[in-house]
């Protein structure tokens, strides 16, 4: 069974955001979706300074399995990206939702943060997508 | 719902993520595949094989009929226990499984085939072996654990006791039998280690025996890493009944001589012999990325495709085989999610013993 931290938002293609106290959001892969993956050995982040779209692929978790696109779940740029990861992709499956973070963005509009899924949302769908 | 094998419930209880694999459960791992093959390569591992194929081939004429059956010739095999590996071919040299021989006593061979290709098997070999009138009978019943790891023979020793004394001498590629437990010093692992074939009875109580001894469950994603590393082929994917052991890298399990030997296949073989457009090399690369099955691989002298590829867990890059037109040289590329990506050609296997094998 994933766990779903309450107090973080969602997106339907399984990324998680966190707002900090500077307005800047942290943004990871949910733990639904780094167990599915299975254990990751690359990951390609944006550089600092980017800019998103909402929906805009931005990132890639690649596993032993299969490279997963990691969408940018509100427009904004880049502010800081989470280079241990070259070293350790495997902290996306130990610790999804802290030292496995993936990048951080200043968003364009902090009101986009409404339009995205809270946990229990969050938590439906990855039960739905349960088979 | 697959079959079960008799360690079914120990899976669950280490946590095995399940998976159908030839109509089987089986554990695909029991948390990290990652860590998994790590066990394997530094201490000790154990893997649920049961659902592979047993038989054993009894008559007079059953050395003369494996003469005939097989590509590699088991007149290599004199010492009791000795084992062969070998390919064995439909009559247009295509393979149709890669197995393992144990000479056990002159008229008993005991043959380890793949769990996909069970029932064709059988019934190939069984319709092969009539005019020899050898009996192909099927070893039901029975489970089987690889032990693979620098510390397996060790702690196997230390789990089952004095039963596998005869296996204490065993020399690599023979097999012995201690009371109940098949004991062979042969593996999918590039590293030491038995497989055990004993009766569904005894395994629980042998797959828990080694947990105390520190042996850790691994499962078929490990795996694969394991034996992709070691540069061994997997039927179905490296190679299968369109292709010839030539073009599969496999042309060292071929015995050509005597001339006189005539094994199926062998005919449309020796017209391939040094004229194979095709061949199966290493591939490995330097950067970042990941290969994988079906990906195009381009040359100068046309493409190709990698039949298997996976990261290495041991070297930190990705690893593959790939089927390449047969001037191939050193260098190629690979097309990773449309971007052609710089390959470099080697000659497994990748890893032995724990080390690479790769020049710096």
């Amino acid at each position: 069974m994933s766990t779903t931290p309450e107090d973080l938002k969602y997106t339907k293609t399984h990324e998680w955001v966190r707002l900090e106290s500077n307005g800047d959001v942290t943004i990871g892969i949910t733990d639904h979706a780094q167990g599915l993956l299975g254990d990751m050995v690359f990951i390609e982040l944006p550089e600092v300074g980017d800019n998103f779209s909402a929906g805009d692929d931005c990132a890639v978790v690649e596993s032993v399995k299969a490279a997963s696109d990691v969408y940018c779940p509100i427009a904004g740029e880049i502010t800081e990206v989470n280079s241990e990861l070259s070293e350790t992709p495997e902290m996306v499956n130990k610790e999804p939702f802290g030292t496995g973070w993936l990048y951080r963005i200043k968003p364009a509009d902090s009101h986009d943060l409404d339009e995205l899924l809270d946990a229990s949302a969050y938590k439906e769908l990855a039960e739905s997508e349960q088979h | 719902m697959g079959q079960q094998t008799a360690l079914f419930q120990q899976h669950l209880g280490h946590n095995g993520k399940m998976v159908d694999f030839a109509g089987w459960q089986m554990p695909i791992h029991y948390g990290s595949q990652i860590e998994e093959h790590h066990q394997v390569r530094k201490d000790a591992g154990m893997f649920d094989v049961s659902h592979m194929t047993v038989l054993d081939l009894k008559g007079e004429s059953t050395r003369p009929f494996l003469a005939h059956l097989l590509a590699n010739d088991v007149s290599r095999l004199s010492q009791t226990g000795k084992a062969l590996y070998s390919c064995m071919l439909n009559e247009s040299a295509g393979v149709i499984d890669d197995l393992i021989v144990y000479y056990m006593e002159e008229h008993w061979f005991r043959m380890v085939v793949n769990a996909a290709t069970r029932e064709k098997d059988i019934k190939w070999i069984s319709r092969q072996a009539e005019p020899f009138q050898v009996s192909v009978q099927e070893q039901t019943g029975l489970a089987m654990i690889a032990v693979q790891g620098p510390n397996a023979r060790d702690k196997t020793h230390a789990a089952l006791g004095e039963i596998m004394e005869p296996a204490k001498e065993l020399k690599a590629f023979f097999a012995v039998q201690c009371r109940d437990i098949f004991t062979a010093r042969t593996g999918y692992t590039g590293e030491d280690g038995y497989e055990l074939i004993l009766p569904n009875d005894k395994a629980v109580g042998i797959w828990q025996a080694l947990a105390e001894q520190g042996v850790q469950p691994i499962g078929l994603g490990a795996r694969d890493t394991l034996r992709l590393e070691a540069g061994m082929n997997l039927y179905g994917q490296d190679m299968d009944e369109t292709t010839s052991p030539l073009e599969s890298g496999l042309g060292w399990t071929i015995a050509w001589e005597p001339q006189e030997r005539d094994f199926i296949g062998r005919q449309p073989l020796e017209a391939q012999r040094g004229k194979s457009s095709k061949k199966l090399v290493g591939l490995i690369l330097k950067q970042k990325g990941v290969l994988r099955p079906q990906q195009k691989v381009i040359s100068e002298f046309g493409e190709g495709e990698i039949t298997s590829g996976t990261f290495s867990p041991t070297l930190g890059h990705a690893i593959a085989m790939a089927r390449v037109p047969a001037q191939t040289g050193t260098q190629c590329q690979v097309e990773i999610r449309n971007k052609l990506v710089d390959a470099v050609v080697v000659k497994p296997p990748f890893v032995r013993f724990g080390k690479s094998c790769l020049e710096k």
